[in-house]
């Protein structure tokens, strides 16, 4: 039998990602974290990678609701930061985002999504400044390669702990670091709108997808040869076709070259450059 | 004899080659006063790993009047030391290298022979090839040193060990990857079982010490191991955090081994070389 066990062992990748944490934010000078606690698993993790990292006087968490945000996201923001005893803020994004909502009255939810996701970006980034905190990531890598995320929203961040992770792995460290239950055990959403789930959304389960993802992306087989294990062939090229498509979302803006010098093809160095 | 053995396992300032002698200097210290014979840096332990447009401007060469190679030649009047850097040739070369220095003199330097361009790593973008593999003599007898992918190919440490090497040293900076239910990494499991292996299978001590840290998203492992020549581990550095592993290699191990495994011996070097000539005129 194919082998799909996305186990991990929980205790090597605590002490991979606090490390990564802890090293990535202190060498820029830096001591402390902000972080978008929208009530859902995967800021959860991300924000107890770094309170175990930094300490907890030193990591922000901050609530951004919308007016139709659901109750539970905020309450089970709160469990954590209550579990935590972390520093927080509640920044209501209503009055910033409706005058732009008011100014086309046919804006789709899409739309309305997008401007909320990456309201609560320029928030995160002003809070990043106030509290002197890195914004630290909050996407897995089930929806960095679906393209499941708003570019320039929650996708931005200056560094992320948990996207070489899936979802079942994130749920899986949630488990072991005793992240409060309701945040581990409700359906996920991104709660843009009422009664979104990520599921409904995508067409397909995290625990389905994620396993056709670690075949296809990190075992390295073809599409065929999953189809012949048993992957239904429609979901394993609408997957493969959110991945090809959405590599944008994963990339920095391809500059065009004119120069012999061009940053990104022949000017490199990495981010920890001196440091 | 005796060899009072230490393996540092550190995290390294990227490019800045200042910094990071002091931090040799610092750990030589502490060797020194633990009576150890012979202090083994990783790969790169000067510069750091992931260079890329670096590489020029952290290169350095092991002899007296560089600023860098003098503080290290001169400690290692006291103590013999493999340091990591990277060298640069007359003509403007660039290698991954490891330098042996002792007593003051830069006894032996090794270039990486083998630059993994593939998945993560892009060596043979920034570096050039080594062409060479040779043991070499030291006040412990001789030995021979390889670099990360060097060992991945069973080629190097043969060619070391029929040059004479009876102890191989072995450096690393190699990035953690494949997390799984086991209770290491995949690159720290596979790293292991080959080099208890090339000590099993060449009779010889093999020593490895490899980089801990982190370079932007790369996690270092450390985790630094000394194997005796029936094989068994005789030390082994913990993961993830900067560390000196002490061990006491007793030479005599390998006249006990090899009497009783004479695999030294029996090697048909001829047949290797025949067989070779007819596989490579094919």
């Amino acid at each position: 039998m194919i082998d799909t066990n996305l186990t991990i062992n929980t205790d090597l990748a605590r002490e991979i990602l606090t490390g990564f944490v802890k090293t990535e934010v202190t060498r820029t000078g830096l001591s402390r974290a902000v972080i978008g606690l929208s009530g859902g698993i995967d800021s959860a993790l991300s924000c107890i990678l770094a309170v175990e990292a930094l300490g907890k006087d030193n990591v922000l968490a901050v609530r951004m609701p919308y007016k139709a945000s659901s109750k539970d996201s905020l309450d089970h923001a709160q469990l954590l930061i209550d579990q935590l005893e972390i520093p927080s803020k509640t920044i209501e994004i209503t009055d910033m985002v409706e005058p732009l909502f008011k100014l086309d009255s046919e804006m789709s939810n899409m739309r309305k999504g997008n401007i909320m996701a990456r309201e609560r970006m320029i928030v995160l980034y002003d809070q990043s400044e106030v509290f002197k905190g890195l914004v630290i990531g909050t996407s897995n890598k089930t929806e960095i390669l679906l393209g499941y995320s708003t570019l320039y929203g929650d996708s931005a961040s200056a560094m992320n702990p948990i996207g070489d992770l899936y979802k079942t792995q994130v749920r899986q460290l949630s488990r072991s670091m005793n992240i409060p239950s309701p945040i581990i055990d409700k359906a996920p959403s991104a709660d843009l709108w009422l009664g979104q789930t990520d599921e409904k959304e995508l067409g397909f389960t995290y625990e389905e997808v994620d396993k056709l993802l670690y075949l296809l992306i990190d075992q390295r087989y073809s599409p065929q040869e999953v189809i012949e294990v048993g992957f239904d062939e429609k979901f394993v090229h609408a997957v493969m076709n959110r991945v090809r498509r959405y590599q944008y979302k994963r990339m920095q803006p391809p500059i065009a070259k004119v120069s012999n010098r061009t940053i990104g093809y022949d000017f490199l160095y990495l981010r920890d450059w001196g440091t | 004899m005796k060899l009072n053995l230490a393996l540092a396992q550190i995290n390294t300032k990227l490019g800045d080659v200042e910094a990071n002698l002091a931090k040799h200097l610092d750990y030589i210290k502490q060797a020194k006063s633990e009576k150890s014979d012979l202090l083994v840096f990783p790969e790169l332990s000067l510069t750091g790993y992931v260079l890329q447009d670096l590489v020029a401007s952290a290169a350095h060469k092991p002899v007296d009047d560089d600023p860098i190679f003098k503080h290290l030649l001169n400690a290692s009047k006291d103590i013999d030391l493999v340091v990591g850097f990277v060298d640069e040739d007359s003509r403007h070369r660039f290698f991954i290298a490891s330098a042996y220095l002792s007593g003051g003199k830069t006894i032996h330097v090794h270039h990486k022979v083998y630059l993994p361009t593939y998945g993560l790593f892009d060596e043979g973008r920034f570096f050039a090839w080594g062409d060479r593999v040779r043991a070499f003599d030291t006040r412990f007898g001789r030995m021979g040193m390889l670099i990360c992918e060097d060992f991945w190919h069973a080629s190097p440490p043969y060619l070391l060990w029929l040059d004479g090497a009876d102890i191989m040293l072995f450096s690393s900076a190699s990035p953690g990857r494949g997390l799984n239910d086991k209770e290491k990494l995949e690159s720290a499991r596979w790293v292991e079982r080959v080099t208890k292996a090339y000590a099993s299978m060449f009779t010889s001590f093999v020593a490895h010490s490899n980089r801990v840290g982190y370079e932007d998203g790369l996690h270092f492992w450390g985790g630094a191991t000394a194997f005796d020549p029936n094989g068994e581990e005789i030390a082994h550095g913990p993961y993830n955090e900067e560390a000196i592993t002490y061990s006491q290699l007793d030479l005599n191990q390998l006249r006990r081994t090899r009497a009783r495994l004479p695999l030294l011996r029996d090697e048909r070097t001829n047949l290797t070389v025949s067989e070779l000539q007819r596989i490579l005129q094919k």
